[in-house]
């Protein structure tokens, strides 16, 4: 199997699908000629024509606004919002519009959209570069959202995204678009060809949504977490040298709360990792669910560790991304607890 | 009427200028061509205007028409300084991030006379809203560069405290709001700080800017709608500078219309202006200006210029942007235009150019090195990590204070 970085695997799902199925088009700012900021797209006009893959005008609301026609009309649109922190002005039509229609035409109408967007920080991005609004989505009633970790889960669920039926938001965090990146700023950057999940099946399959992954098996604490932070977490287990219970989300609704329960009431601990603010974010959700399902087995308090709830700093970007260090510190409190 | 099956029109995105190109997109004038109304001029009888190009200085860089005559001698040579100490800052600061001093830069290159021309048409008290490439509004009133540069540096002495990429600059005291970084948000603001002026009775002007490609955003189109029914006292800016990242204007609908014209629909008054001529530049704005102050309302002015610098230190045209597509510009360099200009005059001189130039640079090295004495992004001191926790209320709440002890302050 080749090993393609986030880029190439979320562009090979795209090219896969175009191939496919002429119901697919994309769109979106500087998507089509130049192939995405982040070259998501690149090779994509070439291949598929302009009316398949192209630029847009700078207009949020526009580009899922359209998304949401020409899904009604029977098109598979793939929107790019240029970074997650642009996407409120597209707010109302994913709320109002892309969410109900479904539901308010009684099935009559309904917007098979997949609305793509890069998102968290570790880029120096500062407030309008780094943002985490997952929980913005997840809190909606019709939406579907989705975080990959690595390139073999972003090219199928991604695939997966494009078939589904619904919308569904696709949030791509960027800072490991090149690389798996830890959260060790300071050390040598690691591309993702020596990372075994870079690893991609050539063609066509699909990762499904609404199904998390055990990345690694423990006993001593469940980890839950999604996109870069479970890089993160992985090696704040090694550091600590607990014996934890990994689990990658990979989709945040619908969740997979069975395998959830199933690690919690084996550790009896459960912590939750995100990079978004802390109040009323996702982890907030996990931690209720817990509670709800696993509360006669749960032999500490669920801890999470997220991103501070302030808005997102340039300078002081290390002491705001969750560090592996900070999450080391809360595994050795739980444990002690 | 075609019987075939429908095509969708996706514009080629490549500039309106250029051998290829149909340059009457373009709607070029001659210098001096295109009439000067009275202030108190009804949006209806100026339509032909947002079709057409004010332009004061010709080909051969001597200023005519009604629109010239509007600066003495001593305004034009601090034009040129502005604009050339604008150039100075943006080629040191674009150093220093390619030296990974700052993460981030964005130059104004080939736009300096728009910010640098329009700033001395304001008074002090009004308010401009700037977008991340007028930084020349700064400049041009000899705001100390040295704060511009601890902000790209995000180092101790950093007024916004480390908080906001380079270049998102807020200097409340120089009539310059803080920067958000979103596009257009800003737009629909100045709308509502000069209907605030209005409402208090009072005299201040705000100056509302974007570019061509934000002007698709919603807040363009709600600004639009509010100024044309309150008829507060604002400048609409559009700097069309034809490139949005890697979209040309036509993306942006320039194709079907310019952005001047977009003012149309609600019944303001438009100017579309030659953006590399200074004198015109500081013209229509005065124009505008005192419509303004003058409590006539709102103008829409569409700024024709270039962007002949990259859309930041984080992109590369080489991908989208032909060779030519600087040379083909039409309307040339401000700064050099200005120059020659002056030469004619005999208020300049090659020699006098070469000995400022030497001077600015000298300037903004010298402020360069005392600003990275108080630290980069990268080394030295910054403000501490405490500070991340401020501001985002007017009071800390109990949840932030415990979360500051949380990462040990």
């Amino acid at each position: 199997m080749p090993s393609l970085t986030m880029i190439e695997a979320i562009r090979d799902a795209m090219d896969v699908m175009m191939a496919r199925d002429e119901r697919v088009v994309t769109f979106g700012q500087d998507v089509g000629r130049f192939g995405g900021v982040f070259r998501c797209t690149d090779g994509l006009q070439r291949k598929y024509g302009s009316s398949r893959c192209f630029d847009t005008p700078i207009s949020e609301s526009g580009i899922v606004g359209v998304a949401v026609g020409m899904g009604a009309y029977g098109l598979r649109p793939v929107a790019e919002i240029q970074f997650a922190d642009y996407m409120y002005p597209a707010y109302d039509q994913l709320v109002s519009e892309a969410a109900r229609l479904r539901f308010r035409s009684a099935g009559e109408f309904s917007a098979p959209i997949v609305v793509r967007m890069p998102c968290g920080g570790g880029i120096f991005g500062a407030q309008t570069h780094s943002q985490s609004p997952e929980a913005l989505f997840t809190h909606v009633a019709g939406l579907k959202t989705v975080i990959p970790s690595n390139p073999h889960d972003a090219k199928g669920l991604l695939i997966a995204a494009i078939e589904d039926d619904d919308p569904v938001m696709f949030l791509e965090p960027k800072r490991i678009y090149n690389g798996p990146f830890d959260g060790h700023h300071d050390r040598p950057i690691v591309p993702w060809s020596k990372h075994e999940l870079s690893e991609t099946p050539e063609g066509y399959y699909t990762v499904p949504i609404g199904k998390a992954v055990v990345r690694r098996q423990g006993s001593d604490v469940s980890i839950l977490a999604y996109g870069t932070m479970v890089h993160v977490v992985e090696a704040a287990c090694q550091s600590v040298g607990v014996d934890a219970e990994i689990i990658d989300l990979r989709s945040l609704v619908p969740l997979d709360v069975d395998t959830i329960v199933r690690s919690v009431t084996k550790t009896g601990r459960c912590l939750i990792v995100h990079e978004a603010t802390r109040t009323s974010g996702f982890g907030a959700e996990l931690s209720a669910l817990i509670q709800e399902r696993c509360f006669y087995h749960l032999e500490a308090p669920v801890v999470r560790v997220t991103g501070w709830d302030t808005p997102y700093p340039h300078a002081q970007e290390w002491d705001y991304f969750p560090s592996p260090d900070r999450v080391g510190r809360a595994l050795t409190r739980l444990m002690g607890s | 009427m075609s019987g075939g099956p429908l095509t969708l029109h996706v514009p080629e995105p490549q500039p309106c200028f250029g051998k290829a190109a149909d340059s009457s997109r373009l709607h070029l004038s001659e210098a001096g061509q295109v009439r000067r109304p009275a202030v108190d001029v009804e949006a209806a009888e100026i339509r032909d205007l947002a079709y057409a190009l004010i332009r004061v200085l010709d080909d051969g860089a001597r200023a005519a028409g009604p629109w010239s005559g509007a600066c003495t001698i001593e305004q034009l040579r601090a034009g040129l300084r502005a604009m050339l100490k604008t150039r100075a800052y943006d080629t040191r600061m674009t150093m220093l991030q390619r030296q990974r001093k700052t993460s981030f830069y964005m130059q104004c290159t080939g736009e300096e006379a728009i910010s640098c021309g329009f700033q001395p048409a304001l008074q002090s008290g009004d308010m401009n809203f700037p977008t991340y490439r007028q930084q020349g509004l700064l400049i041009a009133q000899d705001w100390p560069v040295i704060d511009m540069m601890c902000q790209v540096l995000s180092n101790e002495k950093d007024r916004m405290k480390g908080r906001q990429l380079p270049v998102f600059y807020s200097a409340r005291g120089a009539g310059f709001f803080s920067i958000s970084g979103n596009l257009a948000t800003q737009y629909v603001q100045a709308v509502g700080w000069a209907m605030a002026s209005a409402m208090r009775g009072e005299r201040s002007v705000a100056a509302a800017w974007i570019g061509e490609g934000a002007t698709a955003e919603n807040d363009f189109h709600a600004a639009l709608v509010f100024a044309s029914v309150y008829r507060p006292p604002v400048v609409l800016n559009v700097v069309n500078n034809q490139w949005a990242i890697s979209t040309a204007q036509s993306v942006a609908g320039g194709e079907s219309a310019t952005f001047a014209a977009r003012a149309h629909g609600y019944g303001i008054p438009a100017l579309r202006v030659d953006g590399n001529d200074y004198l015109a530049v500081h013209a229509a704005a005065s124009w505008a200006v005192e419509r303004a102050r003058k409590n006539l309302g709102p103008t829409l002015i569409e700024w024709v210029t270039h962007r002949a610098a990259p859309h930041s230190t984080s992109d590369d045209p080489s991908k989208y942007r032909a060779p030519e597509d600087q040379t083909a510009w039409p309307l040339g360099d401000p700064v050099d235009r200005l120059k020659d200009h002056l030469i004619g005059l005999g208020g300049w001189s090659e020699a006098r150019h070469v000995q400022l130039k030497a001077e600015l640079d000298e300037e903004i090295s010298v402020a360069s090195k005392a600003a990275q004495g108080y630290g980069t992004l990268v080394e030295g001191s910054k403000c501490s990590p405490a500070s991340m926790f401020d501001d985002v209320y007017k009071l800390m709440p109990p949840h932030l204070r415990e979360q500051r002890q949380e990462l040990g302050f």
